[in-house]
């Protein structure tokens, strides 16, 4: 049996530097070691640690499922901990990612197009010259739908009593209000009707 | 700066070509001198890899944006990583000489 085909992580910008090199080490044996960080793995930690996003948020950006992202982020951890602990340089380069890049539609002459330098911005349509472009942006109706594709139902194993699950809160916490159990998740082993 | 335009002929009454690998001729038109050229694609009927064996043969025109109806998954990542801009038409009842007048606004 051949394995699933690996799927592309989305990143939307490569990071500023390439690298981080350690200083002041008491014995200086000539190069330290390097520790390769994936881009994805940056982009994991920037999603999670910087922008200061949920798991189940970042995995949607990432369009990579929830489990998958936290185990991109568990490894970009292990790895900045390893560098930071025994001195080593990283160098963030590599993995299986895709850029995003911005897209714009045209109003006057209908194109599509897309904004390969992230760091000017656009003025005018590349084809026609006209001003009257806005922002193309199909994903973020998505990443609503997805978010809400992937709401799930919290329920008491006792009365029934359902409520929506709020990402973040694990369910065993959450009281059913009618007789006081604990809830569980509606798709969960250890609810079966 | 030098325009891709996917097209099916090798006239300027040519319709622009709706598909990016497999297209009949690239039009590479620099906005600069006006020059006109109409490259053959040797990839029109392969059976894999055109779009990547397309993108290689515009970058090697030093070609800065492309136009065409279409691109596909494998070709936007390299275009973007090539930092070539696409310009996605869908009117496939477009001639060059029209494209290359709006090019010129």
């Amino acid at each position: 049996m051949s394995p699933r085909p690996f799927k592309l992580r989305r990143i939307s910008n490569p990071p500023p530097v390439s690298g981080f090199k350690p200083y002041g080490g008491r014995k200086n044996s000539g190069r330290a070691e390097t520790i390769f960080l994936n881009l994805e793995e940056y982009e994991a930690i920037r999603l999670c640690d910087n922008e200061m996003l949920s798991h189940h948020e970042a995995s949607v950006i990432m369009s990579v499922s929830r489990p998958t992202l936290t185990r991109i982020y568990l490894k970009a951890r292990q790895k900045i901990a390893e560098a930071l602990v025994l001195g080593k340089q990283i160098i963030i380069e590599g993995g299986k990612i895709y850029f995003d890049s911005d897209w714009y539609s045209c109003q006057s002459c209908g194109s599509y197009f897309n904004n390969p330098f992230k760091q000017e911005e656009i003025t005018a349509c590349p084809l026609c010259g006209s001003k009257e472009f806005r922002a193309y942006n199909p994903d973020n109706n998505n990443d609503e739908e997805e978010l809400s594709r992937c709401a799930d139902i919290c329920i008491c194993p006792s009365c029934g009593y359902e409520t929506p699950h709020r990402f973040g809160f694990p369910c065993k916490d959450e009281i059913c209000s009618v007789c006081g159990n604990h809830l569980v998740r509606k798709r969960s082993p250890y609810f079966s009707h | 700066m030098k325009v891709a335009i996917t097209s099916n002929g090798n006239t300027l009454e040519s319709k622009l070509d709706q598909r990016f690998g497999r297209c009949q001729y690239f039009t590479v038109y620099d906005t600069d001198t006006k020059g006109i050229e109409f490259i053959p694609n040797p990839n029109k009927d392969a059976e894999e890899g055109a779009g990547p064996a397309s993108v290689q043969l515009v970058a090697s025109q030093g070609v800065q944006k492309v136009i065409s109806g279409e691109f596909g998954i494998k070709i936007k990542s390299l275009l973007d990583s090539l930092k070539i801009q696409m310009v996605i038409l869908k009117q496939p009842e477009k001639s060059i000489q029209e494209i290359i007048d709006m090019l010129n606004h």
